[in-house]
């Protein structure tokens, strides 16, 4: 069966599992991100909170991720075939690599920054959301693209298990032997990173107009 | 679903397929996989610390190798071979391909940039004193790199084992076998206790580099390294994606 053939005879499908797989991906991006900002911040205040959380946070890190999926079941009383499990998952990761950076991010803030800040009357929480977080954005950025782009990835593993999404071409491919479905499933996995990662780097560079001046310069 | 009825059943332990054999299964293909990162890793990367040259290329090939999902790495790589290999190989090589693919980069990024990190001050010191280029590299840099190389290699190692229960989906052994026969037999318990062994067995790695990094790193670096308080990150970034 011919390429074209294939994939137009498919494309509902095809269609269906690169929504599932943006969805599986976005929604623990966002949540992780959110949840890492406050928790980061404490971190960055709080000397030995920092140790403590970043120290969990890489031991969370450090469990594969399709026995995550297996496990979280156990504890949330989930069924195995429940996407909130990757959804689950894939918000720990997400925000096990984001509450470091998020940490490292503040406290990269140059300390005249700061004291500029306080000087000029800034309460600290204004300081923090107006002038503290801005700054960090170029960092929490970077972090925010490996997250993303890891996660695209990491979710073709529920293919494993039977949640349908990208990683489910993948099986198809070994099952019936054929290139067509796996590469589709490779490109279309390689294209949605490509997008995530530009539209972070269009949010940075929307997030922090004054560094366009310093980078051209 | 009785989990712990699985792993107090005996047939579990004892059966020729059994948990230690399926230990021992998962723990070779990761060493293979990873001695043969390290033999291209570690040269790699003491050249381009040494040199300077090459890191933009290798910062890349990491960037892209994150974007593709290993799953769909394994069976591309299956479906290239198998017409050329024949025996287990067809299942093995890939397999060994994929997890060598992802464990070189970290353990290049931790050999070159702890070498290009080895305290200048040292490296002033050793060439006052005479030292060759030579000397300096063996007896200066790559033990000042150590730490970071370790890192490296952690990371590597957490992602090879986590990565080598795929190998079960292409039909080999290793603990990914009770996940996905569990999966195929709707035997929860069997998948749970696969689950819990490959999560077991990658925390206890990450302790062993724990206690490895502080029984072979020189006490004089980990003294500087103890006392600075940047924040910039001295860890290669893990990324597992199995």
């Amino acid at each position: 069966m011919g390429v074209v053939n294939w994939i137009s005879s498919n494309l509902d499908r095809i269609v269906d599992l690169t929504i599932s797989h943006v969805w599986l991906t976005l929604i623990p991006t966002i949540i992780g991100l959110v949840l890492a900002l406050p928790l980061g911040w404490w971190a960055h205040r709080w000397g030995r909170g920092y140790a403590a959380i970043v120290g969990t946070a890489g031991l969370l890190y450090t469990i594969p991720s399709l026995a995550l999926f297996i496990i979280l079941p156990v504890i949330l009383g989930t069924k195995i075939l429940d996407p909130v499990n990757i959804i689950v998952a894939l918000t720990l990761y997400t925000l096990a690599l984001l509450v470091r950076v998020v940490a490292d991010g503040l406290s990269s803030v140059p300390h005249d920054t700061v004291a500029a800040a306080e000087a000029m009357g800034y309460r600290s929480w204004q300081r923090l959301l107006l002038v503290e977080l801005p700054v960090a954005v170029p960092v929490i950025a970077a972090g925010l693209r490996v997250a993303v782009v890891s996660n695209v990835s990491i979710v073709t593993m529920a293919a494993l298990l039977g949640i349908p999404q990208l990683g489910s071409l993948f099986t198809q491919g070994f099952q019936l032997r054929l290139y067509v479905p796996l590469i589709t499933g490779v490109v279309l996995c390689v294209v949605l990173a490509v997008i995530f990662d530009g539209l972070i780097i269009w949010g940075n560079k929307l997030l922090t107009p004054w560094r366009q001046r310093t980078v051209t310069s | 679903m009785n989990i712990f009825g699985w792993f107090t059943d005996p047939t579990n332990w004892t059966s020729s397929d059994g948990i230690p054999t399926q230990i021992g299964y998962h723990l070779l293909y990761s060493g293979i996989a990873l001695l043969v990162a390290l033999a291209i890793g570690v040269p790699l990367g003491i050249v381009i610390g040494y040199t300077g040259r090459g890191e933009a290329l290798v910062a890349g090939f990491a960037n892209a190798l994150r974007a593709l999902p290993s799953l769909g790495l394994l069976v591309l790589l299956f479906l290239i071979i198998s017409p050329v290999v024949s025996g287990n190989l067809v299942f093995v090589l890939p397999t060994i391909v994929v997890l060598v693919l992802l464990a070189v980069p970290p353990i290049l990024t931790g050999t070159y940039a702890g070498i290009q990190n080895a305290d200048p001050d040292a490296v002033g010191a050793a060439r006052g004193m005479g030292f060759s280029k030579r000397q300096i590299l063996l007896l200066v840099q790559l033990p000042c790199a150590l730490p970071l190389m370790i890192s490296g290699v952690r990371s590597s190692t957490l992602q090879i084992v986590s990565t080598a229960t795929i190998a079960a989906y292409l039909g080999l052994q290793g603990l990914g076998r009770f996940i996905l026969d569990g999966r195929a037999q709707a035997d929860f318990a069997e998948m749970a206790g696969g689950a819990i062994l490959v999560a077991a067995l990658a925390l206890l790695l990450e302790f062993g580099f724990a206690g490895l990094g502080r029984l072979i790193v020189s006490p004089g670096l980990r003294r500087v390294a103890a006392k600075s308080t940047s924040p910039v990150a001295t860890t290669v970034p893990t990324t597992v994606t199995a």
